[in-house]
């Protein structure tokens, strides 16, 4: 024993900061297609190893190798990656919308897109999930009106939530999209309650949970996770580790001694660690912990390793703490490049079609922000001051009639 | 029946009628709950509809939050409405808001049960009335009965309504009403007209008080254990005074209220819970606002000191006979 020893406080540091070089050379990747496909119906004591691996589909080549490739058709690899190129396309435009002062907050999921738009083409129409504020790709995967999210965003007298909640706070039940709160973690509880629903009506709906990695700090975590193995609820829990919170890197959230996803081990539930930048491999590991949810197998956890490339929102300068060219370093790349080069690899995509498509796309997020803007952005345009007092209970109760006649005064 | 029955009678005819409602919370299953207010409802209805769960009371609110917007109604028991704390953000945050912030896609149709209130020697963590706590959010409902009777009918409403209600039973009442005077023998609810409780199906609409005792000299407002302590206090001191079971904090019943105030010209407002921002405080707020130039004489409130619940003296620091007494003098002097 070294003479010197002593306790002192560690504090968990990121190895760059502004100014640094990025160096992501400390990260253990597998490589695609190296790690096993156990059977959905195994149990979970025969796979803690894979935890801590990393399932990757899509090679450097722009090749889906191993036994995670979900083998999908063409079509849906176009889909998923119109809906991902949307996703980024609509990010862009409305974080410079609130530069001009269209909306008071936004918030960007640029690198993010695949871990939402994958779990939403793959899962049913009556599953459910219960989102974080980074994961607009689940409802451009499933179509939602680009129009209705400009309203939402411009809290104009066409938001569909009539002006209460903040801009990118959606709530969409036909679209499989729980309402959001600005409170981070507080639903990932709710989704094992829906799923335990669910088990309980002997239907089988599952739900898709996000949390961030920074959230999995609070106890709803431990909460969710507890109720979801205790009644095998079939709930699909997701981490999305994407290595920032605000400015707090992973570290700071528990990262720095285990994975995310080893943290299902103390609830004797699998865990999945997935390249989250890799379409095919997020489809898989959601397919798979699907087809163990409706077998009444339980829940999965599943860690999504990703990279936040933008910042945190329109609030956030994120030189300040981290390197300013980070993004471009991240060892798993871009997940909207990657899906491209494995079409164009399969021979199912070309620059050509991929320039026409994002003009397309372009021209469509034009013409919905324009026309939302008819109706009024920021303040320009107001739901009527009267549905502020809506929605409090079912119906409203004396105070409420009172309140409302002061502000109709 | 006495309110533990009634209460378990309500869970009984609601779950016969309606295969969403689940009841779940630490120890309710097998066991049928430390106070009994479950027990046999597991066997009757299944492990699938009425099942213990583990040891968070942020987890089992959270869950039910999910379990309502799925489709069901939960009814989830906090066992102490002193550890319902843990909780306050799934209530305050995610329960009470869902509907406003979803725009009514989705809801949270919970009754959230908890035994509260004090006079049970239950020192800081097992006396509390945290129900200022829960009337100041916005988007939450308040029930607190005070009978066998009007429990069954109040849970039912609750468990029928549309809006999350957290629902607190005075447990010093569980099995009979309590006079105040702690030191004499406990009373019990089969001589007592309240205690007679139909065993099937009938609702007490919430946001309407009882006028228990009709009067002249002025205004009791009371809820739960404090209503028989008030009506005790008012025939021992042989006082014209109204004293109404307010029933549902939230939504209040506003109208009668005002009514009796504007007869009598006094107040006087009582509970447990600890004075400063108490329920009370808005109760004497309302009064003031709307019955001004009706008042003979300032509002009274007599209540819990503005103390951790202490366990030794739990007798000087309920609102007691005593207490009452003197209040009554003090707003009838004039």
């Amino acid at each position: 024993m070294p003479t010197d020893y002593k306790p002192r406080l560690h504090i968990p540091t990121p190895v760059s900061r502004p100014g640094d070089t990025p160096d992501f050379s400390r990260l253990d990747l597998s490589a695609a297609g190296a790690i096993r496909r156990p059977e959905t119906c195994a149990a979970e004591a025969q796979m803690r190893d894979i935890p801590f691996a990393l399932i990757r589909v899509l090679d450097d080549a722009g090749q889906a190798v191993g036994p995670w490739n979900p083998q999908l058709p063409p079509e849906v690899l176009r889909r998923g990656l119109r809906a991902m190129l949307v996703t980024r396309v609509f990010d862009d435009r409305l974080f410079r919308a609130h530069r001009q002062g269209k909306t008071s907050f936004y918030m960007k999921s640029t690198g993010e897109e695949a871990l939402a738009v994958a779990p939403s083409l793959m899962l049913g129409r009556h599953d459910m999930s219960f989102p974080t504020y980074r994961v607009l790709g689940w409802l451009m995967a499933r179509d939602y009106p680009l129009v209705d999210l400009c309203h939402q965003i411009f809290s104009n007298a066409r938001d569909p939530l009539k002006g209460r909640q903040l801009p990118i706070l959606y709530s969409a039940r036909d679209y499989g999209f729980y309402s959001l709160s600005g409170n981070v973690g507080s639903r990932f509880g709710h989704a094992v309650g829906w799923a335990m629903a669910s088990a309980y009506r002997g239907e089988d709906h599952v739900a898709l949970a996000y949390i961030g990695e920074g959230t999995t700090a609070e106890g709803d975590f431990h909460e969710a996770l507890t109720f979801a193995s205790v009644y095998r609820a079939p709930a699909i829990l997701c981490v999305t580790n994407n290595q920032w919170a605000i400015s707090s890197f992973a570290g700071i959230a528990g990262g720095e001694e285990t994975t995310f996803a080893a943290k299902a081990i103390g609830y004797g539930l699998p865990g999945l660690r997935v390249d989250g930048n890799d379409f095919l491999a997020v489809w898989a590991a959601v397919a798979w912990a699907a087809e163990r949810a409706r077998a009444g197998q339980g829940a999965t956890l599943i860690e999504f390793f990703t990279y936040r490339a933008a910042g945190h929102s329109t609030s956030d300068d994120p030189t300040r703490y981290r390197p300013a060219d980070e993004a471009a370093h991240w060892p798993l790349g871009d997940p909207v490049d990657r899906l491209k080069a494995h079409l164009i690899a399969i021979g199912e995509w070309d620059e050509e079609r991929h320039a026409v498509l994002l003009a397309d796309l372009d021209r469509d997020v034009r013409a919905a922000v324009k026309e939302a803007e008819q109706t009024g952005t920021l303040g320009n345009s107001k739901p009527p001051v009267a549905e502020m007092f809506e929605g409090v209970f079912k119906e409203l109760d004396w105070r409420l009639i009172e309140q409302r006649r002061e502000v109709e005064a | 029946m006495n309110m533990i029955q009634a209460i378990n009678s309500a869970l009984e005819v609601m779950m016969a009628r309606d295969d969403a409602i689940v009841v779940m919370g630490e120890d309710v299953g097998y066991f049928g709950g430390v106070f009994r207010a479950t027990a046999g409802l597991q066997k009757k209805f299944g492990k699938t509809r009425v099942f213990d769960t583990p040891i968070t009371e942020c987890g089992i609110i959270g869950v039910a939050v999910g379990m309502g917007a799925y489709g069901l109604r939960p009814v989830p028991e906090i066992q102490f409405a002193d550890y319902i704390y843990p909780a306050l953000d799934q209530l305050v945050s995610e329960a009470a808001r869902l509907r406003y912030r979803s725009d009514g896609e989705f809801i949270a149709p919970l009754t959230v049960r908890s035994p509260f209130g004090g006079g049970i020697f239950g020192g800081q963590t097992h006396s509390q009335s945290p129900e200022g706590i829960f009337t100041h959010v916005s988007g939450l409902k308040t029930v607190i009965p005070s009978t066998p009777y009007d429990a069954k009918g109040l849970l039912i409403a609750a468990i029928e309504d549309n809006d999350p209600v957290i629902f607190f039973e005075p447990k010093r009442i569980y099995n009979g009403p309590f006079n105040g005077h702690w030191d004499r023998p406990a009373e019990n609810w089969s001589k007592h007209p309240a205690g007679e409780v139909p065993s099937g199906y009938y609702r007490i609409p919430l946001g309407k008080a009882n006028v228990v005792r009709e009067g002249e000299a002025v205004t009791i407002l009371a809820y739960g254990t404090m209503v028989h302590v008030c009506l005790n206090v008012v025939a021992e001191a042989g006082v014209d005074a109204e004293v109404i079971d307010l029933r549902t904090l939230v939504p209040l019943d506003i109208e009668t209220i005002e009514q009796s105030v504007r007869k009598t010209g006094r107040c006087m407002i009582v509970h447990e819970a600890t004075r400063t921002s108490g329920y009370g405080a808005e109760l004497a707020a309302l009064v003031q606002e709307r019955c001004f130039y009706h008042l003979e004489a300032p509002i009274e409130r007599v209540t819990g000191f503005d103390t951790p619940y202490p366990h030794s003296l739990e007798w000087a620091y309920f609102p007691g006979p005593v207490r009452i007494g003197m209040a009554l003098k003090k707003i009838l002097k004039d």
